[in-house]
């Protein structure tokens, strides 16, 4: 059964629409990769569905119960937790003071020290204890993006979304990345919806690939199937995907 | 006031040192000390929302006056105990914190600064409004006056009970909220930050500290509550204080209280400008100075000196 769903969900700023009656399912336990071209709306379909952003029409659905009227605090509390394209960390916290807050919804009445146990853990799992008790502020962005996964996954959430992970990583760090998402799936039983570029990653990891091109859907399906529909080599010029 | 409490030994050493002064100084001197100790409450307070959680007030001269009337009055009328009255003005200045910071929220930056400015302006105006109760320009005189030592002691005492509630509050989740909502709104939503519960909470506890520091005002002017003695004047100093203290350490507040505190007294003897313009005159050149030498305050001042000793 799909665990998140956005139903014909339309969005426009003015006179570009950046959702266009888009409708995409992601199946409980599944890894779901978002791709498209620059400006196809991937990171306005994880505003939309953390009510960052508003419809103007459709719905997202999370484990069978509409947002429309959920104010965007309480997304991150019912099970959605995301990271940001751009990194949206609190650059005068700590690395381990963000995971902290990133655990705010999941640690109402704990003891502070257990909180604390944990969220050294996560940051463990994610690669990044070492840098615990340094300011956010100055670290390299590829480290930063692990340490707001790590903010994420501190919120226990069912739904992870991430907005390109993979961003400035090289080869090798991809594949760790892409082992690190699947092993975190598993052993949290997390399900994952995944906006990237880098469509190594997106091949490898994702059960299901939703395609968006100026706001509109182009193609679903399986990876090896949108690979080879021609709608997808023509949005992305044959460049990107070939690679 | 962040994680662990800040070494016991210098909290120690700072109490004994407190209870130890006014036995050595002139009852003038022990005056100005607890005049420190009074802003040391009103600064520890608006560093909570300023350093904190991100926001401004140029008004919180206007919370010493709701505190300060609350306490003249109740014990005009009711010869009520101080120490009640200043449970009373918590309460009262807590829930008109919260009250103010409900529109805060729609505003930033500037506007919060003006909209607060407004605040000083107009709250010492309600005395004029309301003479028969508020007592005009004559003021209100409360039934209990104290002498310099109690004011000391109390102020202290406040100072110190404060203190520690302060860093029972920021010292886990709720600190973290607080810093969270001032260095990124977007991710402290994402994070289940409700943005509206914890700025204006930030706001109704800073607004307490400023009315208990409001009582003890009063307290030291011979429980005499005046309009004029409320004026913006009062609000900036507890703002530079806040700023020279920088991010809420003891040392931080204690330098920030002392300057706002003693500066003015000790600038009246300035020799040819006068007594009353050699007060503004010198405090305004000393806020400048310490705009320009401790950007971060001067806790800021201490973590740089330390990393100096280490390197
Ligand atoms: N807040 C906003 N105000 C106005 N226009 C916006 C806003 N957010 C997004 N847009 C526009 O909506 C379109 C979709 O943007 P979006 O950021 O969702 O693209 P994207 O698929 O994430 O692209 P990229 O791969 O470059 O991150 C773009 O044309 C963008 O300019
Ligand atoms: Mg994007």
């Amino acid at each position: 059964m799909a665990l998140l769903t956005l139903d014909q969900a339309r969005l426009r700023f003015g006179g570009i629409v950046a959702l266009d009656d888009v409708s995409l399912a992601v199946e409980e336990g599944s890894i779901a990769g978002l791709i498209g071209p620059n400006g196809a709306g991937k990171t306005t379909a994880f505003n939309a569905i953390t009510r960052l952003y508003r419809l103007d029409s459709g719905d997202v659905i999370f484990d069978g119960r509409s947002l429309r009227h959920t104010r965007p605090s309480r997304v991150v509390r019912l099970g959605i937790a995301r990271t940001f394209q751009n990194l949206e960390l609190f650059p005068r916290l700590t690395v381990l003071e963000n995971v902290l807050v990133g655990a705010h919804v999941s640690s109402r009445f704990r003891r502070e020290r257990d909180v604390r146990r944990d969220a050294l853990e996560t940051l463990a799992a994610v690669g990044c204890a070492e840098h615990a008790n340094r300011p956010a502020a100055g670290l390299p962005f590829g480290t930063l993006k692990r340490v707001e996964l790590a903010r994420a996954l501190a919120a226990k959430p069912r739904v992870l979304l991430l907005d390109e992970p993979a961003g400035g990583l090289n080869h090798e760090e991809v594949d760790e990345l892409a082992g690190l998402i699947r092993h975190l799936r598993d052993e949290r039983e997390l399900t994952i919806l995944l906006v990237e570029h880098h469509m190594r990653l997106v091949m490898q990891l994702c059960d299901h690939v939703h395609v968006l091109d100026f706001g509109k859907t182009i193609a679903s399906g399986i990876p090896a199937h949108v690979q080879r529909d021609p709608a997808v080599i023509e949005a992305y010029l044959g460049g990107e995907l070939a690679a | 006031m962040r994680g662990r409490l800040p070494a016991l030994g210098s909290i120690a050493a700072v109490a004994v040192l407190i209870a130890v002064l006014p036995f050595t100084l002139s009852s003038y001197n022990v005056s100005l000390v607890a005049q420190v100790g009074i802003f040391f409450v009103a600064v520890l307070g608006l560093n909570i929302l300023t350093g904190y959680s991100g926001q401004i007030s140029i008004g919180h001269g206007a919370f010493m006056a709701i505190g300060g009337y609350t306490s003249a009055v109740m014990s005009r009328d009711h010869h009520t105990n101080l120490i009640v009255t200043m449970l009373m003005a918590f309460a009262i200045c807590f829930v008109l914190g919260l009250l103010v910071g409900l529109p805060a929220l729609r505003l930033s930056g500037a506007y919060l600064a003006l909209a607060t400015f407004a605040l000083a302006i107009s709250v010492p105006q309600l005395p004029l409004q309301w003479s028969t109760f508020l007592g005009g320009t004559g003021g209100v005189q409360s039934h209990t006056t104290v002498s310099d030592r109690w004011i000391y002691g109390a102020a202290w005492s406040c100072s110190a009970i404060l203190f520690l509630l302060a860093w029972l509050i920021l010292r886990g989740r709720v600190g973290r909220a607080f810093r969270a909502v001032r260095d990124s709104e977007i991710a402290a939503t994402a994070s289940g930050i409700e943005l509206s519960l914890y700025k204006t909470l930030a706001f109704g506890i800073s607004a307490a500290y400023a009315g208990v520091a409001g009582v003890l005002f009063v307290m030291a002017t011979n429980g005499f509550a005046q309009p004029t003695e409320f004026g913006i004047i009062l609000s900036l100093q507890i703002l530079i204080g806040a700023a020279v203290a920088g991010l809420g350490s003891l040392w931080g507040i204690l330098a920030g209280a002392a300057f706002v505190g003693l500066l003015p007294q000790v600038s009246t003897s300035v020799p040819v400008i006068g007594s009353d313009h050699g007060r503004d005159v010198v405090f305004g050149l000393m806020v400048v100075l310490v705009m320009l030498a401790l950007p971060d305050g001067f806790a800021g001042l201490l973590a740089r000196l330390r990393a100096l000793v280490r390197a």
